[in-house]
């Protein structure tokens, strides 16, 4: 195929619009390292993760337990969200009447929308009220987790969704004809030609675990500390941000932009591993 | 074959049941909040709150600039984002093999991004386009951000879309002797509408919801903004002071977060109706 | 196509003509014949931010030529930006710092900070010392101040923020030596948490309390060293924990600044200072 000049202009135009997507991540890296160079050249990184606690005023930064409470909150929303979110897919694609599920798309749809200081509101006002008659005092780890679960489920609901949409019908009118029930047909059949929309879904939604800041500020208690158990107050390194930052100068401020490349780090590594792990396409 | 463990009665009646019993679940859930909200805000929604602008604080009056603050700031975004998107997911999808160094670097980058935290854009954007690019507290700088946050949904999402697209669609337009151009536009582009829109949707949705991004980059501002560099409150933000800064705000935190809803509505219903009757072209499946 | 397009450009053209109507304001009587021009940017604390914008609508309603764009994002950024000139006039919710004394302050608005507990709490007034104890975790339980048989919420304000320095400051604690359970940023969470848990104790601005107090929500504010918290209280100086509210500026202001800082210290925005729930300055 002779390559004709409108295709060079659109491969290069293409081409570019990729750069300045690509480009957008190293650029938040770079604006981070620089904001946090001020505190790493004076206290260096060792001690964020060693130091007796996090106490800035004091000069002690250990970022050690909110670590451990961005990873908790987010594993745990994980962990729930993705099988509700894909068995709300399954369910709006193979068990509802065609009326009922585009309705349930819909709600799911709406859901995605919701600002994350509703259902921060929300959380603070009915959820931690409920969770502190069960073990005071009410803002938890448990709080964070179920208040991000429901945050994440419509990215991946929508994402499976859209992804058991393009199985082909052939696949599914083959499965019928061999004689599986319906469940079988999803288990054996969908969800293997489904995968690489899945773990999509999968990826977008633990990024918006681990960025969610404002309605885990509301529900956590944001006391730093790491958790050990379900009801214990936590706080994230988001969180902690937000938190601070409004109100940090010196080193303080540089510290609060380590733990975002901390956060980077997380990041970075999760995508690594989701690199390794990834099912062909 | 182990058929039988898939296929017994009892299986099957379990299947079923769980999956429906999941979905009123998570219905319940939803419906709670959902509800909450009309029922607190409803009383405040009134002709006079859409069209009247903030007083004490936003305590009483209505929503007015801030309405058109946000339309304009999900304007910016989509205008930047989705072409930035779209042509970023076409050629990872179309004109990039699964080997190629610079896609998988712009894959990569795009998954870290997809998981940077909406704090960090936001003071990454006040720091890029506010001060260095010197937009300052703007509805454009807000915009901008925005579509940062925005571009790795909206380009997994597209790619995915042109993924399911059949090979043979190509294989018959390389065939026919038309140019690329010509097969992307009239024929993959169309067809790989569905996944556009579930990206546009899952953006918009995210978007409209962000508040930490915004408070740096658009600003507090509640006037009613004259250009896309003037600074204007975003309905997020504003439900975010009122409920958590303006003591007596939470009547009309909530109501703000029902024209919100509502609002949300109207765009996805617009997204998919344009998906369903102007774009998404079906061609007969071989 | 044809009728969809049209469909597009009707839906398109009502939008912006709602929008265009939204915007237009209702003509003002002319009331002053200043000549005042320009633009004022005020950034700083997020609990002045609120007072200060409707101090600006109402100024920019009296010099038709002005614009007040007022931003939060923290007392610190206050300081920060009146120092680098990023802004014409910082906002800060507490008093300059000894290291803070290059900068000008103007008070425009005083605060108080109290106690508050949950409205079913039977305990009435704490004194100082128990206040130390409960929040250094000293004393853990209710029963141990005359009140149910039940474990102390401890709500204790995010670092860094004004009201916490001053009630640190008051009860002379150190914040590595509070051991709370909850932390809270802005006041209205304070209040919402504190409400939600019938155990708690927590502190936050007089006037936000008091506001929300006597409309329904199930605080009440505990008087400090046997004075009411009140506003009144804090008006006549009488309530020990207190903290101004003030404009910070550079270098002495001049022109637009001067005449925004000197409305807002005049008796013609007390009005609205009451409305914030703040308390205006005895003149």
């Amino acid at each position: 195929m002779s390559p004709s000049l409108n295709d060079t202009i659109l491969i290069w135009t293409l081409r570019g619009f990729a750069v300045i997507a690509g480009a957008i991540a190293l650029l938040i890296v770079v604006f981070l390292i620089l904001e946090a160079l001020p505190v790493l050249r004076q206290v260096g990184l060792w001690r964020f993760f060693t130091d007796a606690s996090w106490n800035p005023a004091e000069e002690l930064y250990n970022l050690t337990p909110m670590l451990w409470g961005t990873l908790l909150a987010m594993a745990g929303s994980v962990l729930i969200a993705t099988p509700l979110g894909v068995l709300s897919a399954v369910f709006c694609q193979y068990y509802a009447p065609p009326r009922i599920s585009s309705l349930y798309r819909r709600l799911i749809e709406l859901l995605a929308g919701i600002p994350s200081v509703v259902y921060g509101f929300w959380g603070l006002v009915v959820l931690v009220p409920l969770i502190g008659r069960l073990h005071p005092p009410g803002t938890s780890l448990l709080a964070g987790i179920a208040i991000l679960t429901i945050m994440i489920l419509p990215t991946i609901a929508l994402t499976a969704d859209a992804s058991f949409a393009k199985v082909p019908p052939d696949y599914l009118r083959g499965a019928a004809a061999l004689g599986l029930s319906r469940w079988a047909t999803v288990r054996g059949v969908v969800f293997p030609a489904a995968k690489s929309g899945l773990f999509t879904g999968l990826i977008l939604e633990t990024g918006r675990a681990i960025g969610e800041t404002m309605a885990i500020l509301m529900v956590c208690g944001n006391v730093v500390q790491t958790p050990k158990s379900l009801f214990d107050p936590m706080r994230t390194l988001t969180a902690n941000i937000a938190l601070e930052m409004a109100y940090a100068t010196g080193n303080h401020r540089s510290a609060l932009f380590v733990s975002g490349l901390v956060l980077m780090g997380i990041i970075v590594a999760l995508v690594a591993a989701a690199e390794v792990l990834k099912p062909s396409a | 074959m182990s058929e039988s463990s898939f296929s017994t009665a009892s299986n099957r009646q379990f299947s079923t049941w769980l999956v429906w019993a999941i979905a009123l679940f998570v219905t319940t859930i939803f419906l709670w909040i959902l509800s909450d909200i009309i029922w607190h805000g409803a009383r405040q929604l009134n002709w006079e709150f859409l069209t009247t602008a903030p007083r004490s604080a936003g305590r009483k009056g209505g929503i007015a600039p801030i309405i058109v603050s946000t339309a304009l700031i999900l304007g910016v975004c989509m205008a930047v984002s989705v072409p930035v998107g779209v042509g970023t997911a076409v050629l990872l999808a179309e004109f990039t093999d699964t080997e190629n160094q610079f896609g998988r670097l712009v894959r990569r980058s795009l998954d870290v991004l997809a998981g940077v935290p909406s704090i960090v854009f936001g003071l990454f954007g006040n720091a890029f386009f506010c001060k260095t690019l010197g937009l300052g507290f703007s509805i454009l700088s807000g915009g901008l951000t925005l579509a940062c946050m925005v571009l790795p949904i909206l380009i997994r999402s597209t790619e995915e879309g042109f993924r399911a697209v059949p090979s043979h669609y190509r294989l018959s337009a390389a065939a026919l002797g038309i140019s690329r151009t010509t097969t992307l536009w009239q024929l993959l582009l169309p067809a790989a509408v569905p996944g556009l829109v579930v990206g546009l949707v899952l953006g918009v949705g995210r978007a409209i919801a962000e508040t930490a991004a915004l408070i740096f980059t658009s600003g507090y501002v509640d006037r009613m903004p004259e250009s896309l560099l003037d600074s204007g409150r975003a309905l997020s933000i504003h439900i975010f002071d009122l409920s958590m800064n303006v003591s007596g705000g939470d009547a009309n935190a909530y109501a703000s977060a029902l024209v919100l809803l509502v609002l949300l509505l109207l765009i996805n219903g617009t997204a998919a109706w344009m998906a369903e009757h102007w774009l998404h072209r079906r061609i007969t499946p071989s | 196509m044809e009728n969809r397009r049209s469909l597009i450009l009707a839906f398109v053209g009502l939008t912006a003509g709602w929008g265009l109507q939204a915007c237009t304001k209702p003509p003002q009587a002319a009331t002053s014949t200043n000549q005042l021009q320009g633009k004022l940017v005020l950034t700083g604390s997020s609990t002045v931010a609120p007072l200060a914008s409707e101090i600006g609508k109402r100024f920019e309603a009296e010099h038709r030529g002005v614009r007040v764009d007022v931003q939060s994002g923290g007392s610190s950024r206050g300081i920060t930006d009146a120092r680098k000139e990023l802004a014409n006039i910082g906002m800060v919710s507490r008093s300059l710092k000894a290291d803070e004394k290059d900068l000008q302050a103007f008070t425009i608005a005083r605060d108080g900070v109290s106690i508050i507990l949950h409205q079913d709490n039977p305990v009435q007034s704490l004194t100082d010392q128990q206040v130390v104890e409960i929040y250094t975790g000293k004393i853990k339980n209710w029963k141990e101040v005359k009140g149910k048989d039940a474990p102390i919420t401890v709500v204790n304000k995010a670092e860094g923020r004004s009201t916490l320095e001053l009630f640190i400051h008051y009860f002379k604690l150190k914040n590595s030596d509070i051991k709370a359970q909850v932390v809270i940023g802005d006041n209205e969470q304070g209040i919402k948490t504190v409400a939600g848990n019938p155990n708690s104790i927590g502190y936050v601005s007089i006037g936000t309390a008091e506001h929300d107090a006597s409309n329904g929500v199930p605080i009440k504010l505990l008087p400090v060293s046997g004075i009411a918290a009140t506003t009144e209280n804090v008006q006549n100086g009488k309530f020990p924990i207190s903290r101004p509210l003030n404009l910070v500026t550079k270098t002495t202001p001049q022109g637009l600044d001067k005449a925004f800082i000197e409305f807002a210290r005049s008796p013609q925005v007390q009005d609205i200072v009451k409305e914030q729930n703040f308390v205006p300055l005895s003149q």
